[in-house]
């Protein structure tokens, strides 16, 4: 009962600093808010102080200011509605759908609360979002690496990080970053943002923190420089922008990660094709290139030929591992 | 259940029960995700909250008898809470990038809402969405027609015919499938269906799908065909695998973040040494290759040789 109690009183609370016309001074709401009126004034402080934080971290904006006509300079308490009430929010049926869908994709405890949370307040809003549309699509969106929690808290809120990390075959090193963003590629969770110690961008692999990530400085300690583009950061996650063309000779009915890309593809009459293919990174183009084995010749350029060659030559050798 | 939990939920109850007069309790109970007895000690606490100064009329009203009789909620004297709480940053953030998971799956229908539900969200959501664009989901993408054809096959659930890519072999398949649902899971969207050539359940991953036919015939797979449990990972190696040992250069170690493996040893000089299940050695064969050099099969020696062969052959056609 002790909790319903306490419940009570923080709706109370609510109520009494989002009806006020103006800012509530402190005794006018010990005076009118079930559960204050009764306590020492010690206990009567200590339980408001708690009160005021614990509604903060339930996302509601508590403002502080001077109470009107005070003989004293008075700390007084308000909620402005327009800062703490969801805007209105209209969902067509095909859209209250989709986001029905939404509530089945994270696999992660925290941020599945957060998702069912999100669609509670949509639904009080009046939004009637359809959890069971769409039964055949099961999206799921994981995050195993225990780092997960900690930095997605520490890009929302802006707060610089400390780990431990090795880079594969690498030593271990201590760093701080300011992160500014998270990005999911291939099942594997990277946080960029601005390395304090190399004082320039980087990437780390979650998976390769190698104890948890810690608060390293304060909330909104720093800002993400505007026009920060996190796509662009992580770029090399993925496939780039073209560097270069490659003219290779390629086996008929072989090379088909390679003919999908062609530009063209030219047959020489002679069981192979001349395909001419565009490339962004020259090591991965060389890598992909060599695991076709002696299906794929690569004729230009002489950099990617030389890289292919080195590679072949390190197989053949053999004992490099 | 502690208090703060509590006014969470009242402070989303009471707009939610504004919208909906008289409805039952079982369903508020199955929105909130609690048991019908968590609702009506919600109910119980709500009946002591109100206006300041606490006089009978400013207190929130709720209809016992109702409840107790038919199992429904009245609620009155509310309208200081007609709205709930804006979203935070985590629920705003969370949502959204769970829409961005299900848009790499959706039909050009779904993604069109998504895109509009997506832009209402950040309207509503203020400076909680202020960091949308730092959270982000990078996929490889599949081409929209191939999806889409999919999405249609699945709802009008119809029979597919694809052709699909399997790199391991260099070689691209036809086959006729009966689809079963769209998966995402472990960064790939995949269909899941009934595969008339494996006469088995598989997963095709859809950037791999180079055409797809939506043919006449219904949607038939076998009784016993049931979907695989995403929870226990989607790719369990089998017993029946081969087991093969490769060693791995420190150029090369990041080959043991991608691949499961059934166990890894440091060696000297910063490698690793890494025992994995392999289904097809054929897949191995263009691992090894593609890790040019810096990775060596130890055993078995077959694949080892036929890495060896391959190179061998490949150089030939450089140096003559």
């Amino acid at each position: 009962m002790a909790a319903a109690r306490k419940s009570e009183r923080l709706m109370n609370l609510v109520i009494c600093l989002l009806v006020a016309r103006t800012y509530v001074g402190k005794e006018k709401i010990r005076e009118v808010v079930e559960g204050y009126r009764d306590q020492s004034d010690e206990a009567f402080e200590r339980m408001f102080e708690r009160d005021k934080e614990e509604l903060r971290e339930l996302n509601i904006p508590i403002e502080i200011g001077h109470v009107e006509r005070a003989f004293e300079d008075e700390p007084g308490y308000r909620i402005r509605r327009d800062a703490f009430e969801l805007p209105e929010i209209r969902l067509e049926p095909d859209e209250a759908a989709v986001v029905g869908v939404a509530a089945r994709v994270w696999q992660h405890a925290s941020l599945a609360e957060a998702t069912s949370g999100a669609l509670l307040k949509l639904r009080a809003g009046g939004v009637d979002v359809d959890s069971r549309a769409l039964a055949v699509i099961e999206p799921h969106l994981a995050a195993q690496e225990p780092s997960f929690a900690p930095v997605w808290d520490a890009v929302v809120t802006r707060t610089p990080v400390t780990f431990g990390y090795r880079r594969p075959g690498g030593q271990e090193a201590q760093r701080v970053l300011e992160p500014w963003g998270i990005v999911s590629w291939h099942g594997h969770w990277y946080a960029v943002g601005f390395d304090r110690d190399r004082e320039a961008p980087r990437v780390f692999r979650l998976s390769r923190i190698t104890d948890e990530a810690r608060p390293a400085g304060k909330a909104g300690e720093y800002d993400v420089p505007p026009g920060t583009d996190i796509r662009k950061l992580t770029a090399n996650l993925a496939p780039a922008d073209p560097t270069g063309v490659a003219t290779m000779l390629v086996r008929v009915g072989a090379g088909l990660a390679l003919r999908r890309g062609a530009d063209t593809v030219e047959p020489t009459g002679e069981g192979w094709d001349r395909i001419s293919t565009a490339y962004s990174r020259l090591d991965g183009f060389a890598d992909m290139v060599v695991a076709h084995g002696p299906d794929v010749v690569v004729e230009d350029p002489a950099e990617l030929r030389e890289a292919v060659v080195v590679r072949l030559r390190g197989l053949v050798k053999g004992g490099a591992a | 259940m502690t208090a703060k939990q509590q006014v969470e939920r009242l402070l989303a109850l009471v707009p939610y029960l504004r919208e909906r007069e008289g409805v039952r309790l079982e369903d508020v109970a199955n929105d909130f995700g609690v048991a019908q007895k968590q609702i009506q000690a919600d109910l119980n606490v709500l009946w002591f909250c109100g206006l300041p100064g606490a006089m009978p009329g400013d207190l929130i009203e709720v209809d016992m008898e109702a409840l107790e009789g038919e199992g429904v909620v009245h609620i009155d004297n509310t309208d200081f809470l007609d709205r709930p709480v804006r979203l935070d940053a985590h629920e705003a953030l969370a949502l959204t990038m769970a829409l961005k998971t299900l848009r790499d799956v959706a039909g050009s229908n779904e993604r069109e809402a998504i895109d509009r539900a997506l832009a209402k969200l950040e309207a509503a959501s203020g400076d909680a969405l202020a960091t949308a664009d730092q959270v982000e989901l990078r996929v490889d993408a599949a081409d929209q027609k191939v999806v889409d054809t999919v999405n249609d096959a699945l709802r009008h659930q119809r029979r597919l015919r694809l052709s699909y890519f399997v790199p391991a072999r260099d070689e691209t398949t036809e086959r006729e499938v009966d689809p079963m649902r769209l998966v995402v899971a472990e960064g790939h969207s995949y269909l899941e269906c009934w595969c008339y050539r494996a006469d088995d359940v598989r997963l095709f991953r859809l950037d791999r799908i180079s055409a797809a036919t939506e043919l006449d015939t219904p949607a038939d797979p076998p009784e016993h065909a049931h979907p695989r449990d995403l929870s226990a990972g989607l790719f369990q190696p089998s017993a029946d695998d081969m087991l093969a040992t490769v060693d791995l250069d420190p150029h090369a170690t990041w080959v043991a973040d991608y691949y499961p493996h059934e166990n890894i040893e440091e060696r000297p000089g910063g490698g690793l040494r890494m025992r994995l299940r392999v289904s097809d050695p054929q897949w191995l064969v263009r691992l090894v290759l593609r890790l040019g050099g810096h990775a060596e099969v130890v055993i078995p020696t077959e694949i080892a040789a036929e890495v060896h062969e391959q190179a061998t052959k490949a150089l030939q056609a450089y140096e003559g």
